[in-house]
């Protein structure tokens, strides 16, 4: 069974699929994927779909339970390069990829990865009752 | 892959790797054929559905692809067969999000969307059969 690098850059897990995945694959990598955010503490994932022509329901249902485990993990994940084609067959599909962000590209998703980090950031602070007390 | 577009093409489906090399033998004579990439895209993704459908639930089985013409314009026709159980509610399968296994209840109902012909046959004691075309537009 072949299987799909997970890459760490920074911060950010970065999963760029690049072959055809057969079931046992996809399983494989939500799987590899969990482990990984725990084991580096990462709080982004995203998944490049660039080079996939096809995101059939099972491809599909593999992207909302992944983001739905790196939430529970206190990781965001973005799915970025989705082919025109790609979006509107899942559509007409019926898929609506619930609880997933994308992006178009990339950097866009990084992007997105460090807005909600931060707005996170932000709200703990404001949520921290010794930070409050410590106000005059 | 070298494809003879006279001769139906056939795949049996007896693994996950093997509904890989479905949607591989799939985008193969849909290219072939001129299908634009949006139906390309369509046509594949309704053969994966299909295909998983014809290993999970008919327990393996066999695909075969064939360019169609009908006089005015070329197609892609797919037949999924199995010899499995067949499916005893045929009104509830084809319903979005019914699923009797662990799916999300869109392979039928979802890819008779993305085809132009769809047609069903099952009994328990022949099975199933399926048989999609998409015309080239």
């Amino acid at each position: 069974m072949e299987r799909v690098p997970i890459l760490k850059i920074g911060d950010i897990l970065l999963v760029s699929i690049q072959l055809d995945m057969s079931d046992q694959t996809a399983v494989q990598l939500q799987e590899a994927l969990a482990e990984r955010i725990v084991d580096t503490g990462c709080h982004g994932v995203i998944i490049d779909i660039t080079a996939l022509d096809i995101v059939d329901s099972f491809v599909g249902r593999m992207l909302s339970t992944i983001a739905s485990i790196s939430k529970v993990l206190d990781a965001e994940t973005v799915v970025v390069g989705m082919r025109p084609a790609v979006a509107i067959t899942l559509v007409e599909l019926g898929l609506s990829l619930n609880g997933i962000r994308t992006a178009l590209n990339v950097e866009r998703g990084m992007e997105l990865i460090a807005a909600a980090h931060a707005d996170e950031l932000d709200y703990q602070l404001d949520d921290d009752p010794d930070a409050e007390t410590a106000r005059p | 892959m070298g494809i003879d577009l006279g001769q139906p093409q056939a795949q049996s489906v007896r693994s996950d790797e093997d509904v890989v090399r479905v949607r591989q033998l799939v985008r193969a004579v849909a290219v072939a054929s001129k299908l634009s990439l949006v139906d390309q895209t369509k046509l594949v993704t309704a053969a994966s559905e299909l295909a998983r459908n014809t290993l999970v639930y008919g327990g393996g089985g066999s695909v075969e692809v064939t360019v169609v013409d009908n006089g005015r314009r070329k197609g892609v026709q797919i037949v999924f067969a199995d010899s499995g159980p067949g499916i005893a509610d045929l009104d509830l399968a084809m319903t979005d999000g019914y699923t009797s296994g662990g799916g999300l209840g869109l392979g039928l109902s979802g890819s008779r969307r993305l085809v132009d012909e769809f047609q069903i046959e099952t009994s328990p004691e022949t099975g199933t059969r399926i048989t999609v075309t998409k015309w080239s537009r």
